[in-house]
């Protein structure tokens, strides 16, 4: 079986020839999405749960911790760039920054009382606190805008000194959603192959182990949980500005359940690529099932159950097997120099 | 002097006395063996040691330093590791892998996102010559759960040598290994005493007496005899302790 602490040859580069091919994927599709029967406007939902998935996956998959309450960090991003927009001053960056600071706080602060927790007691405390975030922005009318939520949230151009980029097109906004995918998806990569990211899986595989070769656990979970929640807070601050709004179902149980069932289904627990699988299944699956029943829920509830039950390992499992013939792994080939011998 | 002291040692949980004034010095670069029947405390008194459990009472010094109860991966820092009892590795990782994880440089790059991992050649080169010390060489990239169960044990020790130790405590490394095995990891350790200070826990007396230069035999959680193996080889207490008959 393939697990996520296989290495490959790519495992110590920045660019592999996958990020390539996704990177053209992503840039290109603009222009091939509307001719399969879709819109623009789904490529931004895509590429932003993209980056919430990424970020996910870092905890859930590959430092094993497993948050039930993640939506809560999408939401807190998405609420920090409209208060921005609203409050300080309309600016992309800002807004951008003020919703990664935001959630990188909150998630520190959560992290705080998660860190020194395992199994079942960290999942539950992950749902607590993500109810908790949720029911405040019910709560903080004055803040939040309560139930209604956060609206005409403005998208701000983006300013790069020299020339200006309206983003009120959903095809100009979606370029900008899009690069900033990439760059996260990279950064990504490069977490999880440099030594942050082995030590997080080490730290899965083995906690007590992990200690006792001198690693501080609990900073490393602490860590892992902040980073994505930042993530999940750029994600958040996206999607405010895609939605132009921002409201408190972003924050809900449902949506911190989805985004595990995205990363599940995808295979996020066995390769990089799983989280971003899952989510393209996902939103396929909404508007292909959806235009053929209302009930498309119900069928993609089926499908993640089968998936749970008979390929574990998810869409990205099932294309390993594919590739490599079923039970295979890849062979370990990160290096083609022989290790040292003594002098 | 003694590079690693415990220094009456107590531990309860509960109302469960499980060591009691248990007092050890570890001289550098010689072997030390624990020994004594089950359920004597001796894996308790390694993880007082090694910082799993902080003593009810009691100190350790570690160079002269006082770490007692401090945790296990600023005891692993400052130069003690440890191998288990039960076996303890990365097990989705490869042999390599669980080597690399351990040295003090890559712990210390942690925070750098561009220091490769797998070609970096530090780091191959110094995983390279623990492998060879443990007889793991061309075992490189298995994954370890895939190693035989005597090669997982000689993992567990290099992961332990990898730290850059200046003392090694060994729980039970004998653990399930046949004849074979075990002669094979008596000449491991032989080969280790030259670099490193070692302190084993053991049930297989005779494996514990060809090895240690100082033997402590805890029974009841109290150490009931200390001294070279032949002293101890005589000594009526330990054989009837060692046995488990002394009630």
């Amino acid at each position: 079986m393939t697990t996520l602490s296989q290495v490959s040859s790519n495992c110590d580069k920045w660019i592999t020839p996958q990020i390539v091919v996704f990177a053209v994927l992503l840039l290109s599709l603009p222009f091939w999405i509307e001719a399969v029967g879709l819109y623009q406007y789904l490529g931004i939902e895509i590429a932003i749960w993209i980056i919430f998935a990424l970020g996910f996956n870092l905890l859930f998959g590959y430092a094993g911790l497993h948050s039930f309450g993640h939506g809560a960090y999408l939401g807190i991003g998405a609420y920090a760039f409209g208060y921005f927009q609203h409050n300080v001053g309309v600016s992309l960056f800002g807004g951008l920054a003020a919703a990664m600071v935001a959630a990188t706080l909150a998630g520190a602060l959560v992290a705080l009382f998660l860190s020194h927790r395992r199994g079942i007691y960290y999942a539950l405390m992950t749902i607590a606190f993500g109810q908790v975030f949720w029911f405040a922005a019910i709560k903080l009318h004055w803040l939040t805008g309560g139930e209604d939520g956060m609206l005409n949230i403005p998208r701000p151009a983006l300013d790069l000194g020299i020339t200006q980029w309206q983003l009120d097109d959903n095809r100009a906004l979606y370029f900008l959603v899009a690069s900033l995918t990439i760059l996260v998806t990279i950064l990504s990569w490069r977490t999880v192959n440099a030594p942050f990211g082995r030590i997080l899986q080490a730290i899965r595989q083995n906690e007590t182990r992990a200690a006792f070769i001198g690693y501080d656990v609990w900073w490393f979970k602490l860590a892992a949980f902040t980073i994505s929640a930042m993530l999940a807070g750029l994600a958040g601050g996206l999607f405010a500005m895609a939605q132009e709004s921002a409201y408190p179902d972003t924050m809900s149980l449902h949506q911190s359940g989805l985004i595990v069932m995205m990363v599940l289904v995808g295979g996020g627990l066995v390769n990089f690529w799983g989280p971003v699988l899952g989510v393209v299944l996902y939103y396929l699956a909404r508007d292909f099932l959806g235009s053929i029943t209302e009930t498309w829920l119900l069928w993609y509830g089926l499908m993640f159950v089968t998936m749970v039950m008979f390929k574990p390992e998810g869409l990205a499992g099932l294309l390993s097997d594919l590739k490599f013939g079923s039970g295979k792994a890849p062979a370990p080939s990160p290096s083609s120099q022989p290790l040292a011998k003594e002098a | 002097m003694a590079l690693f002291e415990a220094i009456n040692i107590h531990k309860r949980f509960g109302s469960r006395v499980v060591l009691e004034d248990i007092s050890l010095s570890f001289e550098e670069g010689k072997i030390s063996g624990i020994m004594g029947p089950n359920g004597a405390g001796k894996t308790t008194c390694f993880h007082c040691l090694t910082g799993h459990h902080r003593p009810t009472r009691g100190s350790i010094l570690f160079d002269g330093q006082d770490i007692t109860g401090a945790s296990p991966q600023k005891i692993a820092r400052l130069g003690a590791s440890r191998s288990f009892q039960l076996m303890n590795l990365f097990d989705d990782s490869s042999v390599v892998e669980n080597i690399i994880l351990a040295l003090p440089e890559f712990r210390q790059s942690y925070a750098r996102l561009n220091r490769k991992v797998f070609t970096h050649p530090e780091f191959l080169q110094k995983a390279g010559l623990i492998l060879q010390q443990v007889g793991l060489q061309g075992l490189e990239w298995q994954p370890s759960q895939s190693l035989s169960y005597g090669n997982r044990r000689a993992l567990e020790i290099g992961v332990a040598l990898a730290a850059n130790p200046r003392i090694v405590f060994l729980d039970e490394p004998t653990s399930g290994l046949g004849a074979e095995a075990t002669r094979q990891l008596a000449e491991l350790i032989k080969n280790l005493r030259k670099k490193y200070t070692i302190v084993m826990i053991e049930h297989d007396m005779n494996f514990l007496f060809e090895l240690a230069d100082q033997i402590s035999v805890i029974h009841w959680g109290q150490v009931i005899a200390q001294g070279a193996p032949k002293e101890l080889q005589s000594n009526k207490w330990v054989q009837r302790s060692a046995l488990g008959e002394v009630a």
